[in-house]
């Protein structure tokens, strides 16, 4: 009775404050990676329940820096967070897999409309600078037939603090131990050769630009904006295009409860390697700042109504849903949410 | 001072709107002061932590690494200098011109109305607007070129970003250099022309030595606005934290690294380290600024006297 | 051979003259295409639906750029309202106490704050506004945006008062008005205009500032009148969309390139029609 009459004191007095009948607004920030998928979801969100939610992509960088310092509702972020960045956060912080996307190499190059083919090999060497020209005889080998152009390879990166370098720097960790040892993974790194672009936007913009240039970017940004890319060598040797059948294959794998797990060169067999989670980072207590219970439900709503419903939103943009395994600990996740340790749901 | 004797001798004075009136215009100008010093002091406290970590090395290293929190600010300041040195080389001849033209060849008339209009306008389109133009314009156009010298054709780079710039500089320096040169007191050039000396002989013997100062005011102030633009630039400039091998080469500058990393940078350093390239950099534009309208401010001093 | 170096001191004028005459038409080209270029792609997007809807999302047709227009309005609105009292307020102090300390002081503060680059703006209000409250909000962009006015208005208030004649002020107070009723009464409205054209002034010049908004306003796909939550604005929509990839965003950049510039100009032609009264 009490925490009702609490409710609805908050309830008042936010109707109170929003004098000019404000609607109410989720602000979430991150990840360019699962940009039009949400901004898909976010749109229909508000024609069913009138709540807005604005998110704007500024990489997932972004995303972490603004949920630790508490100025956004959610973060967003393709790669999951170091346990020394979440230690740094005020309380814990959750992660909630929304779904699956996979990382491209997209490239230019005029008059080739076969698909072209690369090894972990040829990608990290292209990346390392040792491979400088697109008729390199490594890249030669691999695609018989093709006749490459003696064009220098404009190797194109992200300049801001991305999951999506986050996803490519990981699989290329594990794949070369040159990358390994002098660049490692992260949102960002010093990439030892490249062009920056900000955002998968800036990224696919610049590739799309540039005749011979090779970039990474989410599989929708490539479909979308009708640009080539190639098919990559997994694990069990098999040539691999990204598509949702082989992005839902690479996920077949044991995923831990807090559900922080890279996807990259998994042992799946028809698995396409450069895959992975996005997830929506959101504190557990949802109490701090001005956040009114009101608030913290329609978060939790709202994550709700992206796991279950919103799911339908993914496969015709590209992205894998989430698998049954996944799906079940996101919804245990979301369950764990309070509100001043009060259960929310 | 003489006005406010009168106002204790004049008839009906309301003390306290008076007084409210001399407190609230000096409160405002406490307020501009103080906002100034402010905007220096939190720059200065929130760059402390990239300070004590790097000290002195932060001004030499040309790493810029945030996995392994390394940060130097040597490889924007070498982009800063060279994209806004360069866009200055390119905007002086353009600049001099036309101040030139409408300081003394075609003061009034059309031509020189459209002229000035032309200048008014080119100053008036936003940063974002000639990035905008440069990206889908300007690279298209600089590839090809590229090409023909046998680089790789990024398109964006150093160079894109100077051409850029050069154009967004040309209104500043050219409408401050039309100024002294009007400065120019007739009787000088109208001995020099009874004299018999030609029109260029006259421009560059009488008028230009005398305006040199203010010339070189109005291109320090064209650097102060280059050395600071942010968003034409970090939208053509490639965004690559290396130092350059060449002019073409994509590169990054203290004010596009800012606005590229800001909102990312995970990690206390890491945000320091940005907010100590914010304050190099009003630093520097400060200086170059106040040494600017400084030597304005003494030409227009000289001639109120002369 | 005289005559020779009369003749070559001729030629010498003619081409500097000529030299001068193509370098400053050359300065056209650049403008002729960059404002072609804006109005040829800008105007196939302005659609009364363009001007008057809310942007659709990613690979998605119609939408328009409702929000960044009310949001570059609201936005600057509340710069004005910011900085125009302050600024107006230290520029009378300046123009009255000419010789004080404070106005020495403060002469040196206005320019250091003109010559401040915008992205340092940008960053002293997060650090002021946007940490402290722990959002990112229209309060915020408006704050940054006024902090790069104040200079434009403190100059221009100074400056104009400068040339209004003593007389004026010397007939006011002989006929007994109060001090501060001849500044507020006589004074100040004498110096409208040229106030008012540093005020429109300073409106053009952050009406099309991008980096002080990128981490103060923010953004936002729809339309938000609470001043404590972000807002979305036309140069930083024309900046994140003319960076993407999509054909169909580019267009809205152009499009709201067009307003933007429309917006800018029509400021520049009333400030040209005040002065000129």
């Amino acid at each position: 009775m009490n925490k009702y009459k609490l409710g609805l004191l908050t309830g008042l007095l936010v109707t109170g404050l929003s004098v000019a009948g404000f609607a109410a607004q989720i602000l979430g920030a991150g990840a360019t990676f699962p940009y039009p998928l949400y901004s898909k979801m976010f749109s229909d969100y508000n024609k069913l329940t009138g709540i807005e939610v604005n998110y704007q992509s500024i990489g997932s960088g972004g995303g972490i820096r603004q949920i630790l310092s508490r100025t956004v509702d959610f973060g967003a972020s393709d790669g999951f967070m170091s346990q020394s960045d979440l230690e740094k956060a005020p309380d814990t912080l959750l992660h909630i897999p929304i779904c699956m996307g996979a990382v491209v190499i997209a490239y230019t190059l005029p008059g080739i409309s076969k698909q072209l083919k690369f090894t972990p090999d040829v990608i990290a060497a292209i990346y390392l600078g040792d491979i400088t020209k697109w008729n390199d005889a490594r890249i030669e080998k691999l695609n018989p037939g093709v006749e490459l152009p003696d064009m220098p390879i404009v190797v194109i990166r992200r300049s801001d603090g991305s999951g999506t370098s986050f996803i490519f720097t990981d699989y290329l960790s594990k794949v070369s131990k040159t990358w390994a040892k002098e660049v490692g993974r992260g949102t960002s790194v010093s990439w030892p050769v490249g062009l920056g672009g900000k955002g998968n936007e800036g990224v696919a913009g610049l590739v799309k630009l540039t005749p011979g240039a090779i970039g990474y970017i989410e599989l929708v940004y490539a479909r979308q904006n009708k640009m080539d890319y190639g098919s990559v060598q997994n694990r069990s040797g098999l040539f691999v295009k990204p598509a949702l059948d082989s992005i839902e294959a690479a996920a077949v794998v044991d995923i831990p409860a807090d559900t922080r797990i890279s996807l990259t060169d998994t042992k799946a067999r028809f698995g396409y390697p450069i895959s992975g989670f996005t997830w929506l980072l959101v504190y557990q207590d949802q109490k701090y700042g001005n956040h009114t219970l009101k608030d913290a439900k329609e978060l939790v709503g709202l994550l709700n109504w992206m796991i279950k419903d919103g799911q339908a939103y993914a496969k015709p943009l590209d992205y894998a849903p989430l698998p049954k395994t996944a799906s079940s600990k996101a919804a245990a996740l979301i369950k764990s949410i309070t509100y001043n340790g009060q259960p929310l749901m | 001072m003489q006005e406010e004797d009168l106002t204790i001798t004049s008839g009906k004075i309301s003390p306290t709107g008076e007084f409210l009136f001399q407190k609230g215009i000096r409160l405002s100008g406490l307020l501009i002061a103080g906002l100034v010093v402010c905007i220096l002091i939190t720059l200065i406290f929130q760059s402390i932590p990239a300070f004590k970590h790097h000290g002195l090395s932060f001004f030499f290293s040309t790493k810029w690494d945030p996995v392994f929190s390394e940060f130097g600010v040597v490889v924007f300041l070498v982009g800063t200098l060279l994209t806004s040195f360069l866009a200055l080389l390119i905007s002086i001849p353009f600049s001099l011109s036309i101040s030139i033209l409408l300081g003394e060849y075609l003061k009034k008339g059309w031509i020189s109305a459209i002229l000035k209009s032309c200048i008014e306008l080119l100053a008036a389109i936003p940063s974002v607007i000639y990035g905008f133009w440069g990206l889908y314009v300007l690279v298209p156009f600089i590839r090809p070129f590229e090409m023909g010298l046998g680089i790789i054709p990024y398109g964006v780079g150093i160079f894109t970003a100077a051409l850029i710039l050069a154009i967004m500089i040309i209104p500043y320096s050219a409408s401050l250099g039309r100024e002294v040169i009007q400065l120019v007191p007739a009787e000088l050039k109208e001995a020099a022309l009874s004299l018999g000396a030609t029109r260029f002989e006259v421009m560059t013997q009488v008028i230009l030595p005398y305006a040199r100062s203010g010339i070189f005011a109005g291109i320090l102030l064209a650097l102060g606005r280059a050395l600071g633009e942010t968003m034409a630039v970090t939208m053509v400039i490639g965004n690559s934290n290396f130092l350059p091998e060449s002019i073409f080469s994509p590169s990054n500058t203290m004010a596009s690294v800012i606005a590229n990393e800001f909102t990312e940078a995970t990690g206390d350093l890491y945000l320091s380290s940005l907010i100590e390239i914010g304050l190099l950099l009003f630093i520097v534009s400060t200086i170059i600024s106040v040494i600017g309208r400084y030597i304005i401010k003494k030409l227009s001093i000289q001639q109120q006297h002369s | 051979m005289k005559k020779s170096a009369i003749g070559a001191r001729i030629i010498k004028d003619r081409l500097f003259t000529g030299i001068i005459f193509a370098f400053s038409a050359a300065l056209i080209i650049p403008l002729i295409m960059i404002l072609s270029h804006i109005l040829q792609k800008g105007a196939s997007s302005i659609t009364p639906a363009f001007l008057t809807h809310l942007p659709a999302p990613v690979g998605e047709a119609g939408g328009g750029i409702y929000n960044a227009i009310i949001g570059t309005l609201y936005l600057v609105g509340l710069a004005s309202l910011l900085s125009v009292p302050i600024g107006m307020a230290t520029g009378i102090y300046m123009s009255e106490n000419k010789n004080s300390k404070l106005s020495y002081f403060v002469r040196i503060c206005v320019e250091v704050l003109q010559g401040t680059p915008s992205i340092v703006v940008g960053i002293i209000t997060y650090l002021w506004v946007v940490k402290p409250m722990g959002h990112f909000s229209v309060l915020a962009g408006g704050i940054a945006l006024g902090i790069m006015m104040l200079p434009v208005i403190i100059r221009s208030t100074e400056e104009t008062l400068n040339l209004i004649p003593h007389s004026l002020k010397e007939a006011s107070l002989a006929l007994g008005v109060p001090y501060y009723r001849t500044i507020l009464k006589v004074i100040v409205p004498s110096a409208f205009s040229g106030i008012l054209t540093g005020i429109l002034l300073g409106v053009a010049r952050v009406a099309g500032e991008t980096a002080p908004l990128l981490f103060t306003a923010f953004g936002n796909p729809f339309i938000n009148y609470n001043i404590l939550k972000p807002m979305a604005s036309l140069p930083l929509m024309i900046f994140t969309y003319a960076t993407s990839p999509y054909e169909e965003w580019h267009n809205y950049a152009w499009g709201a390139s067009l307003v933007l510039i429309g917006f800018i100009l029509a400021l520049s032609l009333i400030t040209k029609g005040v002065t000129r009264r």
